[in-house]
């Protein structure tokens, strides 16, 4: 099985797919992924209001605002993962190179290979070894190609700065690598299928400085290939990784802009308050 | 002065009060966990004075003699009993644990907390009552009694246990697992398969091996079901011998040797349990250091 035929889909997707290209709306060839007044509830709880904004191609656009405001939530609607979760439930529109990805007929397991997800405490599968949770994303679809597979560990663990640090023990347990070189591995792990945008969820939260600087890096790094969103506590970390900044506060999108100008003029009151340390 | 003299007496009283209640405490902890392995350690060793004579090379591999006469052996019902188990495990572990991923992957569902709370109540139906229950939907309609209906009555006692053990396995995956799984783009059956499954797999064994060890001891709902047999008989459809029923009937019977023989058999079935539940054990601590 080739590469091509891992993600196109037989026939009844196929079907799916014209359907969506009707839908698709023609969008500047630079926004890579929008959303146009997403609402979002915990059963009756409405955790993300109305948020419109758009996230450019190969752009690192961080997410900040204080615990509770919505941030996790809102790019869990991103790849259809806010669903999974009992009682969660999104009204608007999320389009991805303009298609919605709440469209009719559009299958959530298609758009999370698309938008791939890395998140806040590493996640490695115990019961598989590093080399086997790089390319968990074919295994678990059943994809046995062996030189195909081989070559995807390589690329994914050299994209996620990892290869040179378990090149030689790529059959040991996957947990028995420290914390930050677990996360990496996640990385890989979701780099691997390939996505068109990479969420991170507060990816660094859960490790120590060092291994901290090192994903900042690798975010840096990965654009290239990538759009990043990542979700942030740490306000420095947002100001020296991404290009773009949004703030949310209490569910709502209160500011959006280029990091620089964000954190050095912003507009409104409230981001002021926030970056600047006067509550959060 | 005096207060303060008065003060510490008090306190030192007090201090002698607790460490005297909880030497008390202690001591009562010891007694009933005394009490709980005198009994283990008395079963065991009672069977094991009554058994250990007649196991011998016949015991374990001749077939019954005629009532009245001495000697014989077990070997059908050794047979019997694994035959039967074993078809019951084959029934009862994809259904115990089909819905014990129902139950843990479906909580929306009301059913769910309902079929969970409907096994908890069905693994304290008596065993008896389980065999009658065999008794009138497998042997009446077929005609006969047979292994296959002991095989059944035994999956009815194994499926609520597997499905309580699974359930709970289940529910000890973490759930940033299944997420991690999900967001790689996995449908969520191949992610229950591929992921929770392997994860769990030690605590799944352990529930199965319960199962197994709990119906391989029942009597009960062999009396109308496998019925036992005399002879060598490798046919479900047919009456089986099996090893708890043997005993109930030889210890029940008027001959010495059938007492002996009933005492030997419970000796071989407690090792049989015994053997497997460490064999279980053994294995999943290999697996965990690997």
């Amino acid at each position: 099985m080739s590469d091509e035929s891992y993600t196109s889909k037989p026939a009844k997707n196929e079907e799916s797919f014209h359907r969506l290209e009707e839908q698709t709306q023609i969008v500047p060839e630079e926004i890579r992924l929008q959303t146009e007044n997403l609402n979002t509830y915990y059963g009756d709880f409405l955790a993300v209001k109305n948020v419109s904004m758009s996230i450019k191609n190969n752009k690192v656009t961080a997410i900040i605002g204080p615990s509770g405001c919505g941030k996790s939530t809102f790019i869990r609607c991103l790849n259809r993962m806010h669903e999974v979760t009992p009682g969660g439930r999104v009204e608007g529109k999320v389009l991805l190179d303009g298609q919605d990805l709440y469209g009719p007929g559009v299958d959530p397991v298609d758009v999370r290979r698309r938008v791939g997800m890395v998140f806040q405490k590493p996640n490695v599968f115990p019961t598989m070894s590093i080399y086997d949770n790089v390319i968990a994303g074919y295994r678990l679809n059943g994809v046995r190609d062996r030189k195909l597979l081989g070559e995807k560990v390589e690329t994914s663990l050299r994209r996620a700065a990892l290869w040179d640090e378990v090149k030689d023990n790529l059959q040991k347990p996957a947990t028995s690598l420290s914390g930050g070189q677990q996360q990496r591995l996640c990385i890989a792990r979701a780099l691997a299928v390939a996505p068109e945008v990479l969420l991170m969820d507060e990816p660094c939260s859960a490790l120590d400085p060092i291994a901290t600087t090192k994903i900042e890096e690798l975010i840096y790094e990965l654009k290239d290939h990538v759009t990043i969103v990542i979700v942030t506590h740490n306000m420095q970390q947002a100001a020296r990784a991404s290009d773009y900044t949004a703030f949310f506060y209490v569910g709502e999108l209160i500011e959006f802009g280029e990091t620089g100008t964000l954190f050095t003029t912003p507009r409104v009151r409230q981001t002021e308050d926030y970056i600047t340390g006067r509550f959060g | 002065m005096a207060m303060s003299a008065q003060k510490s007496e008090m306190s030192r009283r007090r201090y002698l009060f607790r460490k005297a209640t909880e030497r008390l405490q202690w001591v009562g902890m010891l007694l009933c966990t005394s009490v709980t392995v005198f009994f283990l350690l008395t079963i065991l060793g009672y069977v094991i004075y009554h058994g250990a004579d007649s196991i011998d090379w016949e015991f374990l591999t001749a077939l019954p003699l005629p009532p009245g006469e001495t000697g014989g052996g077990i070997a059908n019902a050794l047979v019997g009993s694994v035959m039967v188990v074993a078809a019951a495990t084959l029934m009862a572990v994809p259904i115990g644990m089909g819905a014990a991923i129902f139950v843990n992957e479906f909580p929306s569902a009301r059913l769910g907390r309902t079929v969970r709370f409907m096994a908890e109540v069905l693994t304290g139906v008596p065993s008896i009552v389980v065999g009658l229950f065999a008794y009138s939907m497998v042997v009446s309609p077929m005609g006969s009694f047979s292994g296959f209906s002991g095989a059944v009555a035994y999956a009815f006692i194994m499926v609520p246990i597997i499905l309580i053990t699974s359930h709970e396995a289940f529910r000890l995956v973490p759930p940033s697992l299944r997420e991690a799984s999900l967001a790689l783009g996995v449908p969520k059956w191949r992610t229950i398969m591929r992921v929770v499954l392997p994860v769990s797999s030690s605590a799944l064994l352990t529930g199965v091996v319960l199962a197994f060890s709990r119906a391989l001891g029942e009597a009960a709902p062999m009396l109308f079901t496998a019925f036992g047999n005399p002879f060598w008989n490798l046919n479900l459809g047919k009456p089986v011998a099996t090893v708890p029923l043997l005993i109930y009937t030889y210890a029940t019977g008027p001959y010495d040797d059938w007492h002996r023989k009933a005492w030997g058999a419970s000796l071989v079935l407690l090792v049989v349990v015994l053997v497997t539940s460490v064999l279980t054990r053994a294995f999943l601590r290999g697996k965990s250091h690997e």
